[in-house]
């Protein structure tokens, strides 16, 4: 039918069109390759600026390979003792967290999707007010203090567990993907509701699971504002903690040195930062190409407004 | 159903069919018993950091002192909402948040329009596939480092933005301490950052396209062009909408973690902005009644912009999220 239909058209406009559309496509191909080295490019100049000569890469001599390679900076970096112990905490955080979170969020979620939950506008009303409202920073600290939850392991994986975003998020992922007639035939067989939750719901929702689960453990894994003003114990502290230290304080890990020893603490110092964004960026980036469908899945089931 | 299901059962029984309609609530309610038991642990969580330090705010009109508590701290009012319109700092704060919230919205509520349509029109699978994994990928970046890197790769002497101008024989200027740039930095990395990922729900709203829309443009002989203006755009306008409006309401929460780390005292001038001001007086500087109601207004006026917005939606694109 397409033939039948270009043949019908004139040719001569045909031609332009057909010229009009190859530029287009062409300038839509040149845009996106642009943007994708945009993109990799100062990606990459981290991973090869971390096992090249300091020197060379604030002089301006490394451009799309390691040059002088050398693993110093990931030597020194790994050294510190500190690195460890927050690397060690953050992904304690992050596998409590997460299943905290779960445990809080996702029950909610299938809760408030039941249409036959008594006082459903009332308790959704509650679950959304947050969303928009909240304490702020000082009362919040005034109430995490009064419970004696400052310097805890605690205050990192319990108190803001709750989202309501991902309650909300969840909710709707039951509303339209669980049938209704599969709960009123679980309660013509005499299954009641916890049952039915643990049984049945929960197997036929592990997208929603990893969507929210992915989400909630980036989420912590990035995270360090609370850290930083609920914990003082240096112990507790977790790897983004380190990195402030490291990349915006400028801190340096190796002590203080004087004459020429001073400049070369220095420049181990900046070779230490490179080192330092990719160890604690690895694991996520490397992760994240395999999950990148449940991530997605999370947005589209984000956007289904009711 | 469960009502029927019994006065069928007993169809002479006057208790079941004469049910008032407060016992038939007490049924609801016992009924949903087990569901209640799943929103406890939330609900208890809630109360205890969310609602609990809402009913905090009250110290916004007190002088709060941690000896008396906040119950017998004594009374002020709106004093230190005066006091803060009445300081320099209000201006200065007020400016800078609405200048990158605006500039923000300016430029992050457009480009991810545009890149879903550009990613759209990518027809060769595997290209389109390393597009999109390499787009999304800078959003996993946690702030931290993403600052880090900000910092790295614009220094004016070393950093690699200096190096490929001084390849062109330009002089790198010092963007991070100068106060009328920082605005620009914040925007455009967190373009760099979240362009990507932002397009993501428009992308969705675009494959739910009817292609026919598309067939009978060709059919009319309309350009890629074209049918991206007739087509695509106007298709978009409702979800762009809510996203305006979901956006406009946090107008004045700007992501404040990143604004914190790129600030310094050079900067201020420019980075002083509502939420990076009410931690340093409240946790810095321990006035705890002044940040609070700093706080507060920050968050009344975010309220009261998302109804305007969401008002103005709803009469004009009949577009609205609550």
């Amino acid at each position: 039918m397409e033939a039948l239909i270009k043949n019908r058209l004139p040719k001569k406009s045909r031609n332009q069109k057909s010229l009009q559309d190859r530029l287009f496509d062409a300038s839509v191909y040149g845009i996106a390759i642009v943007m994708i080295l945009m993109i990799v490019y100062p990606l990459w100049f981290i991973v090869i600026a971390s096992f090249s000569d300091p020197a060379d890469v604030a002089n301006g001599n490394v451009w799309f390979w390691p040059e002088e390679w050398n693993l110093d900076g990931y030597i020194e970096l790994l050294k510190q003792e500190m690195i460890w112990r927050s690397y060690f905490n953050t992904i304690i955080y992050t596998v409590v967290g997460t299943l905290i979170a779960l445990a809080v969020n996702i029950p909610a979620g299938y809760a408030l999707s039941r249409r036959d939950l008594f006082g459903r506008k009332w308790i959704s009303f509650f679950y959304i007010v947050p969303m928009f409202v909240g304490g702020g920073l000082v009362p919040t600290y005034l109430v995490i203090k009064n419970f004696g939850l400052l310097d805890t392991f605690w205050v990192m994986v319990l108190p803001f567990a709750v989202s309501c975003f991902n309650i909300i998020i969840a909710r709707t992922f039951f509303r339209t993907s669980l049938p209704e007639t599969l709960w009123e035939a679980a309660q013509i067989d005499g299954c009641g509701t916890i049952r039915f939750f643990f049984t049945m719901v929960l197997p036929l929702s592990k997208a929603v699971l990893a969507v929210i689960g992915l989400w909630t453990a980036v989420d912590i894994w990035n995270s360090w504002f609370n850290a930083m003003i609920y914990l003082s114990n240096e112990n507790l502290q977790p790897l983004q903690l380190v990195l402030r230290r490291i990349l915006i304080a400028n801190e340096s890990l190796l002590g203080v040195a004087s004459g020429s020893l001073a400049s070369e603490l220095r420049s181990l110092s900046e070779m230490m930062k490179y080192a330092a964004i990719v160890v604690s960026t690895l694991p996520i980036m490397c992760l994240y190409p395999f999950l990148q469908k449940y991530f997605n899945q999370g947005v589209m089931i984000g956007s289904i407004k009711e | 159903m469960d009502h029927k299901a019994l006065s069928k059962d007993f169809p002479h029984n006057p208790v079941i069919l004469n049910e008032s309609k407060m016992s038939r609530r007490i049924k609801q309610l016992k009924k949903s018993g087990p569901l209640y038991v799943l929103l406890i642990p939330s609900f208890l969580l809630l109360i205890c950091f969310t609602y609990l330090p809402m009913y905090g705010l009250v110290i916004a009109f007190k002088d709060y002192s941690p000896v008396l508590g906040i119950l017998e701290s004594p009374w002020v009012g709106f004093k230190h909402f005066v006091q803060y319109f009445n300081s320099y700092q209000f201006d200065i704060t007020i400016k800078n948040t609405l200048t990158i919230s605006l500039y923000s919205i300016l430029v992050g509520f457009p480009l991810p329009i545009a890149l879903a349509i550009l990613c759209n029109q990518l027809r060769i699978g595997l290209f389109k596939k390393v597009f999109q994994v390499t787009t999304y990928l800078p959003h996993f970046i946690s702030t931290m480092v993403m600052c880090g890197m900000i910092l790295i790769f614009l220094s004016p002497s070393t950093g690699l933005v200096a190096n490929i101008l001084g390849l062109v024989g330009l002089n790198m200027p010092n963007l991070l301490s100068d106060a009328s740039l920082f605005s620009s930095v914040y925007v455009w990395s967190d373009v760099w950052q979240h362009v990507g990922w932002d397009s993501i729900i428009y992308l969705a709203a675009l494959s739910a396209i009817n292609p026919t829309y598309y067939e009978a443009a060709t059919v009319d002989g309309a350009s890629k062009l074209q049918k991206i203006i007739h087509i695509d755009l106007p298709l978009l306008l409702p979800t762009a909408m809510i996203l305006l409006i979901l956006r406009a309401g946090s107008l004045l929460n700007i992501g404040f973690e990143k604004v914190l780390l790129l600030q310094n005292q050079l900067n201020l001038p420019g980075s002083e902005i509502i939420s990076t001001y009410v931690y340093k007086i409240g946790l810095q500087n321990f006035q705890y009644s002044l940040s609070t109601a700093i706080g507060l207004f920050n968050t009344v006026v975010n309220i009261i912009i998302l109804l305007l917005v969401n008002w103005l939606s709803k009469k004009l694109t009949k577009t609205s999220l609550l």
